[in-house]
């Protein structure tokens, strides 16, 4: 019976796995940080000097940047611009009201966004993060002039852009159209230039006998730049993952030594279990 | 005045005993209290479910030291116990694993029961008592749930308190007058704080209380499901039974020493256990503007939810038809009374299925499966308790209707489809046709000779 069951949970969480594979555009996998302060310091400098003018962080302290390393004088003379004091949360002058009126919508406090962005036995928020701010393409029938693969339609602008470089995008769908009444499968190539203007170009397939597909490509027009960009939102990834929960390093530290403890508890109860039970007959 | 009453014990204990029966007490609940010596891993769960009681009340006082039950703050209340509160991150985290545990080790001890038939005469109170505890756990999760004041929070409450206003007639304003307001709003967090950290609690103690005293009354059960009291020494003790304390104390020591190994390891290394103990939506605040799009129940209220979401309205026909055919059954096996009462009582719940809005019958199948269970001790016939000596194909159907329920559970988790839907329709009707055929089914088949005495293999 026991067994049955366990073979149950197998499946469906196999079941469950297979399905959160499916679904919206594939993330990137973010490079794992968390144990790197240098990362985490220069995701954090990223993250207060350009999310923190529209976005807040109210959960957060600055002096809460001392786990990753900072000292109060850096964090006073590199992070605070405005007058804040070390023991004040991550707030912005920008109120709700305003950010309402300005963007249709505030935008979201990221103090614990990597949680939130996360999948259930999916990949980690910071997949997201890592993905997302890097999927930006130039649009001109967007209000911002701005396009997102991870999040179509975003309201966010691509606030970076500057340092990412202009990049060319290339989308490729296959897809069955109808034309003159008849069904038939094509692939259409859109290429997106830096300006943000785009040409498409369809093409029959005839002979297609496969399912709809779309797939996404980047082109950087400033290899070197964007290459660099990458790694300092890795870096911002791994900082706002941090951010989220600033205990879990240390969390999994003593949850080693609990263990051990715990192990050891087992074995002098299960001893103690069996010197009593020994007379049982 | 009226005369001391004469104890054995002196001194100091003597001083008590003649005031306050404590020697009479650890003596009855603890060490002459004779349990059967082939208890196996299952019975750990009792003492599991309590431990965790305890460990769930404990964190719970620390955390309403921190929390603030207020629409504008508990969000971040909840965040300041995480990161500024010295050591609120390990309560918290206990907390919300406790919660989830509570469930796994209260599910495995019902499981117990069902497979060991430890609901039969004479312990259907000790089974209607912890049914209640079951009920009462479920409403403190729920309650408990809306408190951190996420998106899953809020739309959980938002669809759990809609469903009472399915109820005809005086269905909306019911729902009005449990939310306080015309939305889950600020009113509804501080009424359900109320019941989460006051109300609840003391009807589950009460009822932890009346399951165990009800259980000594009669003694345990085991997994042979025979009467050790049947064969007693000279002293009257059963030859079968040894003593609560100290064996199964150490014995349960062993048991939660394991299953702190498997808590603390969820607590410090996977405390959202892949988003199914914490839901990562959870971490997004509130926002009564925005509906997500996939609102999903914890794990533990699953199974309950995706029999709500099987009542459709074309589900209410199949619900109808089998009314008709226990109507059937029921006049043609029924003797007396009952031969007129339960066809005529059938009908009209049959028809009553096609005239209510199906979303009413939801809420029925979800709480019926619940209640449900308080009948099973009058349900089951089985001329034998445990499941070691029923049947073979009897332990098939435990087997399915155990794997119906997990299947049910990640149904309910998952966004409806129609082939999923289809699923948990037929789920729904595994898990009440297990229940309601018991009287047919379980006095079917070669049952195999009971034992005189409980099998044990010395350890």
């Amino acid at each position: 019976m026991i067994k049955k069951l366990l073979s149950v949970i197998a499946l469906t969480v196999a079941c469950v796995t297979a399905q959160a594979a499916g679904g919206s555009y594939p993330l990137d996998k973010a490079p794992n940080r968390l144990t790197d302060q240098a990362a985490l310091q220069h995701g954090a400098k990223t993250f207060v000097n350009y999310c923190l003018n529209c976005h807040a962080a109210t959960s957060m302290r600055y002096n809460k940047l001392r786990d990753i390393g900072l000292t109060d004088t850096q964090i006073k003379e590199n992070l605070l611009f405005t007058g804040e004091k070390v023991g004040d949360l991550m707030k912005i002058a920008m109120t709700s009201a305003d950010a309402k009126a300005w963007f249709g919508a505030p935008p979201p406090d990221l103090s614990v966004i990597a949680r939130a962005k996360s999948v259930n036995a999916g990949p980690p928020g910071g997949d997201y993060i890592y993905t997302y701010m890097r999927t930006f393409y130039r649009d001109t029938t967007k209000p911002t002039g701005w396009n997102n693969l991870a999040f179509p339609n975003a309201g966010m602008p691509h606030v970076l852009w500057e340092r990412q470089g202009p990049r060319e995008y290339t989308s490729v769908v296959v897809h069955e159209v109808t034309k003159d009444g008849k069904k038939q499968w094509e692939r259409a190539t859109s290429v997106y230039g830096p300006e943000g203007y785009w040409t498409t170009t369809t093409e029959p397939l005839p002979n297609y006998t496969g399912k709809a597909t779309s797939g996404h490509g980047f082109k950087a027009l400033d290899p070197d730049r964007s290459m660099a960009y990458d790694n300092e939102i890795a870096n911002l990834a791994a900082f706002m993952t941090w951010m989220a929960e600033p205990v879990q390093q240390k969390r999994k530290q003593i949850g080693i030594w609990i263990l051990f403890f715990l192990s050891i508890f087992f074995i002098v109860a299960w001893r103690l279990n069996a010197s009593y039970w020994k007379h049982i007959k | 005045m009226a005369s001391e009453k004469t104890v054995e014990t002196t001194g100091a204990l003597g001083w008590i005993d003649q005031r306050f029966p404590l020697s009479s007490t650890i003596k009855g609940h603890l060490t002459e209290y004779y349990a059967p010596k082939n208890f196996n891993f299952w019975y750990f769960f009792g003492s599991l479910a309590m431990f965790v009681l305890v460990l769930q009340i404990v964190t719970g006082i620390f955390l309403v030291m921190h929390y603030k039950p207020d629409a504008a703050y508990a969000f971040q209340s909840v965040e300041y116990i995480m990161r500024e509160v010295p050591g609120g991150w390990f309560v918290r985290y206990m907390h919300s694993t406790g919660a989830s545990m509570f469930f796994v080790v209260v599910y495995l001890h019902m499981t117990r029961a069902l497979i060991y038939g430890s609901y039969r005469k004479p312990r259907e109170l000790i089974w209607i008592f912890g049914v209640g505890i079951f009920l009462c756990l479920m409403a403190e999760a729920f309650f408990g749930y809306l408190l951190p004041w996420g998106q899953m929070s809020y739309w959980g409450a938002q669809v759990i308190v809609n469903l009472f206003s399915a109820i005809p007639f005086i269905g909306p304003e019911l729902a009005i007058w449990i939310r306080g307001d015309y939305v889950v709003s600020d009113a509804t967090l501080n009424r359900f704080f109320a019941f989460h950290v006051i109300a609840i609690p003391l009807v589950l103690l009460g009822l932890v209380a009346a399951h165990i005293v009800a259980l000594h009354e009669v003694g345990s059960n085991n997994p042979d499901g025979i009467e050790i009291k049947a064969h007693k020494d000279k002293y009257g003790r059963p030859l079968d039974g040894i003593p609560f304390h100290p064996y199964y104390t150490v014995h349960d020591i062993l048991g939660l020493s394991g299953f702190l190994i498997i808590f603390m390891a969820i607590v410090f290394f996977a405390p959202e256990m892949g988003g199914y103990f914490l839901e990562y939506n959870n971490f997004v605040p509130a926002d009564p503007l925005k509906t997500p799009l996939h609102i999903a129940p914890v794990w533990y209220f699953t199974p309950f939810y995706s029999m709500l979401r099987a009542t459709t309205s074309d589900f209410t026909w199949v619900l109808a038809a089998s009314a008709i055919i226990g109507a059937a059954l029921t006049f043609l096996r029924c003797k007396g009374l009952a031969k007129l009462a339960w066809p005529i009582a059938l009908v009209i719940v049959a028809v009553l299925l096609r005239t209510i809005d199906a979303k009413f019958w939801g809420v029925v199948a979800m709480g019926g499966a619940v209640v449900l269970l308080f009948f099973l001790p009058w349900l089951d016939h089985s001329p034998v308790r445990s499941i070691r000596y029923r049947p073979g194909w009897h332990k098939t159907l435990y087997a399915i209707f155990f794997i119906n329920f997990i299947v049910l559970g990640y149904l309910g988790t998952q966004a409806p489809t129609d082939a999923f839907n289809l699923m948990s329709q037929i789920g729904t009707m595994i898990y009440l046709a297990f229940f309601l055929l018991m009287p047919i089914w379980t006095v079917k088949g070669t049952f195999k000779p009971v034992p005189d005495r409980v099998v044990f293999h010395a350890h």
